[in-house]
């Protein structure tokens, strides 16, 4: 039998080369975000979450239109299997991270590799900064910070039904900036939501570059757990670590766990470009070339 | 004119009774917004989310997502200044049956500009899916809940507390997409809503045995607003039309008219009647109709200047009014 961890590597790996792919295809994209969350989507499917096989078509459909009073909702979370009470389900709140999660469910079998060549192509559900359409999401997040508080009244509405299954989020340390993370935070606790589970991308970077100079989130465990949050710091490249929380018995606390991450890992040619490392474009052609080059190395 | 107390507390109760999917939120305002008894009968369907609109906003949309249907009890204001991005992206894009109950619209609060909803109308008017009622007596307070639930997306309700008058028949629900005929005419075409329609009643008895025929009809859905039969109203009245509105004139019922005048090529002349394009302050209700021209006596000045007719009626005259119920249009030939 494979052990998991060698899976979730390959996972991790197939991640950070198809963002990198597409970064270069594109001319620019998310790539540092691929390689701090690599080790984090990984886990969570490979290891953490109790989910279905996938139900969506393997090639995304095209864009649906807005829903409305004629047009019935459409959400891409079947790619993360059927509902069930005992299932898990996830919701991607950092939604930039969609190529990741985009090449997280391709790497696991839920999309086929073709659905990535739609990505940022007008009239597609595989947007670049994906919305409740778009494969593995199920709720509109972009403004960030709202996507903590859909799942919690998700989790609530499944509380009330008692069902066992738990509700996955994967969040950005950026959200923290914002009032409503605090909100939800509060409540969570409050109605002792231990059916939300939280995992934090902590790689310290945002628009403006490093957080600490845009405006400084830590400490961020103590802060959470002055809200009686339960909360587990770990190494976020770290198989192992990033898993062992998932395993703790539920005790009335909704759980977060602050994954500290490099968002160079794994790419060291990324590292001259820091502290700006949110969206990468290239400076020139000579500059592409050499990601390019870099790309036929992982592929080897 | 009866009053009646506490009308949407004990209604929401007895219609919720046998709607275990209807859930009740409230933002620390519980027993302002009349959720209070609903609180004590079904403590299990009850969440005090604290004063954190935004939140509270989103777990609404992640609750109707999964089937229930959460009904969000706040002042007016407080819903869509506080919290718009949340009803945008969680509620209003993905359609999602989540019902907002908005409590002391415009001048009803004495709390002043940052409690008194002046655009929210308007606000919400603009957002995709949103469809928008408001109440103007107790038989629309009863009777909305019902008018609403059939209805697909989020919905918007400007709500009444305290005492309120019962203006219409209590047989006679509110009906979405349908206005209220209270008087018929042709002189003028004078459409109103929230409590604004009280106040135009005062008028139009006396105006009627003034000898105007007025078409006086009572507006409570402002979203959509397509009721064939207000155009038809419009297009009849000799002098033009009159809206009057507990609201900004920009955007909201008065706005709502003129788009269909001027789509359906009605040209007549139209007064918006509401607050112009400004911010209030706190005081009391009738001060504040008085000072912002949004009463009986502002209505009559306006439909002097519109019909160039001294029409000699007096504040005393307008204070003696007597308000009944009034019935429908078919009601009231039956009588």
């Amino acid at each position: 039998m494979i052990d998991w961890r060698d899976d979730a590597r390959r996972v991790a790996q197939g991640i950070r080369r198809r963002v990198l792919e597409h970064t270069i295809n594109s001319n620019g994209g998310y790539l540092s975000q691929a390689c701090s969350s690599a080790e984090t989507l990984a886990v969570l499917y490979t290891k953490v979450m109790r989910l279905g096989p996938s139900i969506a078509p393997p090639v995304p459909p095209p864009f649906p239109g807005a829903p409305s009073k004629t047009n019935p909702r459409y959400t891409g979370a079947g790619y993360n299997g059927a509902r069930a009470p005992e299932l898990d389900r996830f919701f991607l709140s950092a939604v930039h991270y969609a190529l990741a999660l985009y090449a997280a469910l391709i790497e696991t079998g839920r999309m086929s590799p073709d659905g990535l060549a739609q990505f940022n192509k007008d009239g597609s559900t595989v947007e670049m900064i994906g919305a409740e359409h778009s494969p593995g999401l199920e709720v509109t997040g972009g403004s960030l910070a709202q996507t903590i508080s859909q799942a919690g009244g998700v989790a609530l509405a499944r509380r009330l039904r008692r069902e066992s299954g738990r509700n996955w989020v994967f969040m950005s340390d950026g959200e923290f900036q914002s009032g409503q993370t605090w909100e939800a935070v509060q409540a969570l606790c409050f109605y002792r939501l231990d059916n939300v589970c939280v995992y934090v991308d902590v790689n310290g970077q945002q628009c403006d570059g490093a957080m600490e100079e845009v405006m400084k989130i830590e400490p961020l465990q103590s802060r959470l757990e002055s809200f009686s949050a339960r909360v587990c710091s770990v190494n976020g490249h770290d198989l192992d670590a990033l898993a062992a929380p998932a395993e703790l018995a539920p005790d009335g606390r909704p759980l977060f766990i602050l994954a500290y991450t490099d968002p160079c890992a794994g790419m060291p040619i990324l590292d001259p470009r820091r502290p700006k490392l949110h969206y990468l474009r290239f400076k020139d052609a000579g500059e592409r070339d050499q990601f390019a080059d870099y790309l036929k190395t992982m592929d080897g | 004119m009866p009053l009646l107390s506490r009308v949407h507390a004990r209604n929401l109760v007895q219609w919720a009774k046998d709607k275990p999917e209807v859930i009740v939120l409230s933002a620390d305002l519980t027993s302002s917004t009349e959720a209070d008894l609903f609180r004590d009968t079904y403590p299990d369907r009850f969440f005090s989310m604290g004063m954190a609109e935004q939140n509270m906003m989103s777990f609404a949309g992640g609750l109707a997502r999964e089937g229930f249907v959460p009904c969000v009890h706040t002042f007016a204001v407080f819903i869509y200044r506080r919290a718009y991005d949340q009803i945008c992206d969680s509620i209003a894009y993905p359609n999602l049956r989540v019902r907002l109950f908005g409590f002391l619209p415009g001048v009803t609060t004495p709390g002043g500009a940052t409690h008194q909803a002046i655009e929210d109308i308007a606000v919400l008017r603009a957002l995709p899916n949103m469809t928008i009622v408001e109440v103007g007596d107790a038989t629309d307070v009863e009777t909305a809940l019902d008018a609403i639930h059939a209805a697909d997306g989020p919905v918007y309700v400007r709500m009444l507390r305290g005492e309120i008058p019962r203006l219409f028949p209590a047989d006679e629900p509110l009906r979405l997409g349908r206005a209220r005929v209270l008087s018929t005419g042709s002189d003028l075409a004078l459409f109103s809503a929230g409590i604004c329609t009280e106040e135009a009643m005062r008028a139009t008895s006396i105006l009627r045995a003034r000898g105007l025929s007025i078409q006086h009809m009572h507006i409570s859905t402002l979203k959509p607003f397509n009721d064939p039969a207000v155009m038809d109203a419009a297009s009849r009245a000799r002098y033009g039309v009159i809206t009057m509105e507990n609201h900004t004139i920009v955007g909201g019922l008065g706005t709502a008219v003129a788009e269909r005048m001027a789509e359906a090529g009605v040209g007549k002349r139209l007064v918006r009647m509401g607050l112009n394009d400004t911010f209030i302050h706190g005081a009391s209700r009738p001060y504040l109709m008085r000072e912002y021209d949004l009463d009986a006596l502002a209505l009559v000045r306006q439909i002097e200047k519109l019909t160039g007719a001294s029409l000699n009626i007096t504040e005393d005259d307008l204070a003696a009014v007597r308000l009944d119920a009034a019935h429908s249009e078919a009601k009231a030939e039956a009588l």
